[in-house]
């Protein structure tokens, strides 16, 4: 990562924690993952609090919903790292990477059902244009979402709108394929504490 | 319109936030707070800062390096990049949230 500390900054347990993780699964910890055990008094404790809450606290979205909208708002600030996480995890969660890739290429003719589609849509125009109106709001209730799922959907876009920036600006390594692919079970199994 | 209860997202949301601000930091909480707003920070910091809050992926080695030659420690850089990315998420969650309470508090055209 581009700061020094993020690399090397870690006390002797947190190192000791990285080496067994890597001893167990085979693969070194994300930058994702060291970056909330970087004084995580300041900020890894408290995101990670907010993330697991949006991604796997109550929802009527499902699990694989939240990380396709994760994926999708990350496509749309072309952040390379959580797209590759977020489709991966994705894909695992809806045991259907093709439907993830079909969203992410094109939302429109996407097969996916209408209230999700529009969801994503208005994730797009929010993370993209930074503006919201209520008519572009409205067109998601009419489309069969709830005013809870799409508060819900917002945490998600917040959640990742923050990783994204931090992954782009601190310059998180890419992993290989298997490399994010361990990481999406993981998620899958474990959530974001 | 009455303000709507904070659910349990926003909650945690707003412990992060008021941490980031008004917790104890390497960098003073003046420019943790203008880091959080992108706004008046001065370049080369400035650059770093509105960069990561408005097109992350331009953000290059460079620039941490010009902030660092201006005299910002690694941890205060680390501290001010955190508020960034997490100012210019909150305004989204802010304005996304305000669409949400006028599509629902009134049949009106936006």
């Amino acid at each position: 990562m581009r700061l020094e500390i993020l690399n090397n900054g870690y006390s002797t347990g947190t190192r000791a924690l990285f080496a067994v993780i890597r001893l167990f699964s085979g693969h070194t910890v994300p930058d994702a993952a060291r970056l909330v055990f970087y004084r995580p008094d300041f900020y890894g404790t408290r995101a990670k609090n907010f993330t697991h809450e949006a991604m796997r606290g109550p929802s009527a979205w499902s699990v694989a919903d939240r990380e396709l909208m994760a994926a999708y708002v990350s496509k749309v600030n072309e952040s390379a790292f959580c797209i590759r996480a977020h489709t991966a995890t994705a894909s695992q969660a809806y045991q259907d990477g093709a439907k993830v890739e079909a969203v992410l290429a094109d939302l429109e003719s996407a097969p996916v059902e209408e209230p999700l589609r529009a969801t994503l849509r208005m994730l797009g125009t929010l993370t993209a244009e930074g503006t919201l109106t209520a008519q572009e709001m409205r067109d998601v209730l009419s489309a069969g979402v709830s005013p809870r799922q799409v508060k819900d959907a917002l945490a998600v876009c917040v959640a990742f709108n923050t990783t994204g920036r931090l992954a782009d600006a601190l310059g998180f390594a890419i992993l290989s394929p298997e490399g994010f692919e361990a990481g999406a079970k993981y998620l899958l199994k474990r959530g974001y504490r | 319109m009455p303000a709507e209860a904070e659910d349990k997202k926003q909650a945690e949301h707003r412990a992060l936030v008021d941490r980031l601000l008004n917790g104890k930091g390497t960098a003073s909480a003046e420019q943790r707070a203008c880091a959080f707003g992108n706004d008046g920070l001065s370049p080369p910091l400035g650059v770093l800062i509105d960069k990561v809050a408005v097109r992350p992926a331009e953000v290059t080695d460079a620039d941490f390096a010009s902030a660092k030659a201006a005299g910002f420690s690694e941890d205060e850089l680390f501290e001010l990049v955190v508020c960034a990315a997490v100012g210019a998420s909150a305004r989204l969650y802010k304005t996304g949230l305000a669409a949400l309470a006028e599509a629902a508090g009134s049949g009106e055209p936006g």
